[in-house]
């Protein structure tokens, strides 16, 4: 009753093209970002924002990137945290070896060196397909981590590859609160989905989704697969590298190789397949479920045990939290292999029909 | 010319090893159509089993003689493994039947990290020993040719040839027996094998189980040199550039595959290592493979994927 | 029926061979095509119909021989280049892309008509969302065409048979071809919807005078809208005339329903 389209009729190509069309869509979208940028910052403590929130959206859009080139393009990748490591190392270079730099522009400069390394690991998925492909990815993981533990120029001579960066600001107003860097992460994160989604519904994002599902029948229509591939990989990259240097200069401060190992790069991978591939909004979802998860078994797991009177010990929470979250990992894919995005357009039609049965 | 040969002789019976792993995912993708991320999860938890059975059944029964231990660890560990097997087939693998090839891989990394924790929970989480009598001083070969001799670890060669016995055993196994011929068979056409009334869920768990036995010696080898810890999982990252450089489905593509990255490795950290910074084990296997793929997509043995329109 | 003016040759396949290791799937096949007409290729099952498209197309490339196309002469094309020169097609196992709705699979046909860059497609304001608006009112012509106005937001999965042909035709049609080669259009076809694709097959080539190959197994089909014929059987040529003068053949007679001996 509430979500019905009807009434809503579009009279021209360019309003049936709107990314919501519905006008209660609009609304919530509406009410989510005036929520997000007034309601947040009044609600929420440092805890919340530096365990979840800054995370999450720094998270979110590493997803997002890696969304575009799995989900969308089909190329699977288990190397995202090597790009997340170049964009936060060239970051990280371009800051504190040019005198005056931006932080803005060192991490898009960070995200600009991870495209030039993606495409060039991109090149294999042209010939490479599939598991194969997959694990030619590892290649540029593990490389990537060998580099900057051992070439000392990429840390600027630093023994174990660790680096650090402080006083960050922008446009000379100090970014280091935990409100002001969650603002700096939600506007990359609100720009990049916009930009992303432009993307994906334009004739690129066509040409992705064409090469993923029959790249043969792509060829034949006149869609170029190299082009389609080495874009995807480079869009992906350029907005996993930019998450990089966000995740090493507004979160940690300070970081080593091990930040951005292949933990990461299935945290990630795990993230688009519950939040959805080839759904940007599952994107989100699925960085939110991986980010709040451990931090509810942390509360949660302590607080089971005493009911029985037993106290679980760090170790255990430990071991008990990778059991539990191998165990949701199956669940889900047997459940819902489309994801928490599927899951939600399914409970839209059915809102569009409630409260009638059908 | 010495040290050359003695590190030809390292990398040869390393890659063994490897190959011992990499076998455990081929015989898996051939049977089932699955990458099995699991299966570093697998030789940790086989040889976590092994470490601490064999350090608690003599508590348990009271006897304090070794080789009975080891014996009945493993065949303790091997039962469990055959269980997990039928677990893992009947609620995973049943319900994820027609599904793409990255959900059967994420699921597969699912189960790694259950089993890596539920293997930590039931035994424990620090080193374990594991001694089933490789001896473990080194010897030297050829001492008349070379001065002072080759230096060979002799665990690693006990290593190498049981490693090579398996895969002996498991190639026949495959090539001669009706079970084997089954096994193919799935491989080939899930649908066509059932329609001649192939069992597919009980030659899942068989192939499971038997990758599960694949793990539990690659375990013990590796424990037995290493130490039972966390870090053992880790090998089978090792191994995966061995898998595709032999080719997905191909047994001795594996046990090529495994002497070839083994050698390289090992030739590669003494002689370019020191040039770089040291450290390149680490991504040579995945680097040689990647320009191997750029040549051959499928890898040097394993079928050509066709795309038919 | 009204006369359609057909003109001149436009396409010519010489002489090609084509051979999967020892299997001979085509074997020194050579025929034209005139400009506007509606050329039929039928055999028996396994003649090699679809791989002479798939060569025409580019997906396979022949050993021997070569194809021209209005004048220019290649024995060794791609598919993108193929398309490029005003070749679309429609494929018999139907590869459409199946995670995408009805219009998105027609527009992927206007994709070589997109001339706005990655940056422009980014930020969508402004020429972008012209393009795409003005690639809208194309495909919303074919949409109206093929009647399938009501499934435009549909997944093409979700469709029956029958509606997901037609996806596979608007899609061709979507390209402007100048020549269409069909793969057996009215495949798993009842008579009203056979008698529906005819009607679109016939409407494309009245209206925008394009030149329609394609293969089909229906023979009343293939008599009542081609205007000439070719007969395969085991890779080679065994008929080319009117659909009257391949029915009368006696090779023709005998590949379809064997002789006595």
């Amino acid at each position: 009753m509430l979500y019905r389209e009807n009434g809503q009729f579009k009279t021209d190509y360019r309003a049936d093209q709107q990314v919501f069309p519905i006008k209660q869509d609009r609304i919530a979208i509406g009410l989510l970002m005036a929520f997000a940028v007034i309601g947040v910052p009044l609600l929420a403590d440092e805890y919340l924002f530096r365990a979840i929130l800054i995370p999450f959206l720094i998270l979110s859009l590493a997803a997002l990137g890696l969304n575009i080139l799995v989900g969308y393009c089909g190329q699977i990748s288990l190397g995202t945290g090597a790009f997340m490591a170049v964009g936060a190392y060239a970051a990280y270079n371009f800051f504190v070896r040019v005198e005056g730099m931006p932080v803005i522009v060192a991490i898009l400069l960070g995200g600009v060196c991870a495209t030039a390394v993606g495409i060039l690991f991109g090149i294999p998925s042209l010939r490479i397909k599939g598991l194969y492909l997959a694990v030619a990815t590892l290649a540029a993981q593990f490389f990537w981590d060998w580099a900057f533990l051992r070439v000392k120029w990429f840390s600027n001579n630093s023994t174990s590859g660790t680096v650090s960066v402080a006083d960050l600001s922008l446009f000379g107003v100090r970014i280091d609160s935990p409100v002001g860097k969650y603002f700096f992460c939600l506007a990359f994160l609100v720009i990049f989905a916009v930009l992303a989604k432009n993307l994906v519904r334009s004739h690129i994002g066509r040409e992705w989704m064409a090469i993923r599902d029959m790249d043969v029948a792509a060829a034949v229509i006149g869609i170029r697969p190299v082009y389609a591939k080495l874009t995807a990989f480079a869009v992906s990259s350029f907005i996993v590298g930019v998450a990089g240097g966000l995740w090493g200069f507004v979160h940690l401060g300070s970081w080593e190789p091990a930040a951005f190992s292949i933990d990461r790069s299935f945290q990630l991978l795990f993230m688009i397949i519950i939040g959805g591939l080839g759904s940007i909004m599952g994107s989100f979802f699925g960085a939110a479920f991986i980010v709040i998860l451990p931090v509810v078994l942390n509360q949660a797991l302590p607080a089971f045990g005493e009911l029985f009177g037993v106290t679980i010990g760090t170790a255990l929470i430990a071991h008990t939290e990778l059991m539990i979250f191998g165990g949701l990992i199956v669940f889900f894919l047997i459940v819902e292999p489309h994801g928490l995005a599927r899951l939600w357009s399914t409970a839209k039609e059915k809102l569009r029909l409630w409260p009638f049965p059908h | 010319m010495g040290p050359f040969l003695e590190t030809l002789f390292g990398g040869l019976m390393t890659g063994m090893l490897y190959s011992l792993v990499a076998l455990g995912f081929v015989l898996i993708y051939k049977a089932s159509g699955v990458f099995n991320f699991a299966q570093g999860a697998m030789v940790l938890s086989a040889a976590l089993a092994m470490a601490r059975f064999s350090e608690w059944i003599p508590q348990w029964l009271g006897f304090d003689n070794k080789l009975l231990a080891n014996v009945l660890a493993f065949a303790v560990a091997m039962m469990m493994m055959v269980a997990a097997a039928w677990l893992i087939e009947r609620l995973v693998l049943s319900k994820l039947v027609n599904q793409e090839g990255i959900t059967l891989l994420m699921a597969t990394l699912g189960i790694a990290y259950f089993m890596d924790g539920s293997g930590q929970t039931l035994f424990g989480s620090d080193i374990y020993k594991i001694d089933v009598g490789l001896p473990k001083d080194p010897m030297f070969l050829l001492e008349n040719i070379f001065e002072g001799g080759l230096l060979i670890n002799k665990e690693d060669l006990y290593a190498a040839v049981i490693a090579a016995a398996l895969v002996v055993m498991l190639t026949l196994f495959f090539q001669y027996t009706a079970t084997g011929r089954a096994l193919r068979a799935v491989a080939d056409d899930h649908q066509a094998a059932q329609s001649i009334g192939i069992p597919l869920n009980r030659i899942w768990v068989i192939v499971w189980s038997v990758a599960g036995f694949v793990a539990l010696v690659a375990g013990v080898i590796w424990g037995s040199k290493l130490g039972v810890q966390f870090s053992l999982s880790l090998v089978a990252l090792k191994a995966l550039p061995v898998v595709i450089l032999g080719g997905l489905t191909s047994v001795p593509g594996a046990i090529i595959g495994g002497l070839i990255i083994g050698v390289g490795e090992k030739l590669s950290e003494v002689f370019i290592g020191p040039y770089l910074g040291g450290g390149i084990e680490i991504w040579f296997g995945y680097v040689l493979v990647l320009f191997v793929l750029l040549v051959r997509p499928q890898g040097l043995f394993g079928e050509k994927i066709i795309d038919r329109v | 029926m009204t006369e359609r003016k057909i003109g001149d040759v436009i396409l010519e396949v010489n002489n090609i061979s084509l051979n999967f290791g020892g299997v001979k799937a085509l074997t020194d096949i050579s025929f034209n095509v005139r400009e506007h007409e509606v050329r039929a290729i039928i055999g028996p099952n396994g003649a090699g119909k679809s791989s002479m498209l798939n060569c025409i197309n580019g997906v396979y490339t022949p050993q021997q021989g070569s194809i021209t196309f209005r004048g220019q002469t290649f024995s060794n094309m791609n598919s993108r280049q193929v398309a490029e020169m005003g070749f679309a097609r429609t494929f018999q196992s139907l590869a459409l892309f199946k995670g995408m709705s009805v219009l998105d699979n027609i527009m992927t046909g206007r994709n070589l008509r997109m001339r706005t860059n990655l940056f422009q497609q980014a930020i969508r304001w402004g020429a972008a969302e012209r393009e795409e608006t003005t690639q809208r009112e194309f495909v919303e012509k074919i949409i109206d065409f093929l009647e399938i106005q009501a499934h435009r937001k549909t997944p093409v999965g979700r469709l029956p048979y029958g509606l997901q042909k037609r996806v596979d035709l608007g899609r061709a049609l979507a390209m402007e071809p100048q020549v269409l080669l069909l793969d057996e259009p009215m495949a798993g076809m009842n008579v009203e919807e056979k008698q529906d694709m005819s009607r679109f097959i016939l409407d494309v080539n009245d209206e925008y005078g394009t030149t329609v190959v394609l293969i089909e197994h229906d023979m009343s089909v293939v008599m009542d809208i081609s205007d000439r014929v070719v007969v395969l059987d085991y890779g080679k040529k065994i008929g080319d005339g009117t659909p009257d003068e391949v029915r009368a053949s006696p090779d023709v007679i005998s590949a379809y329903l064997g002789t006595s001996h």
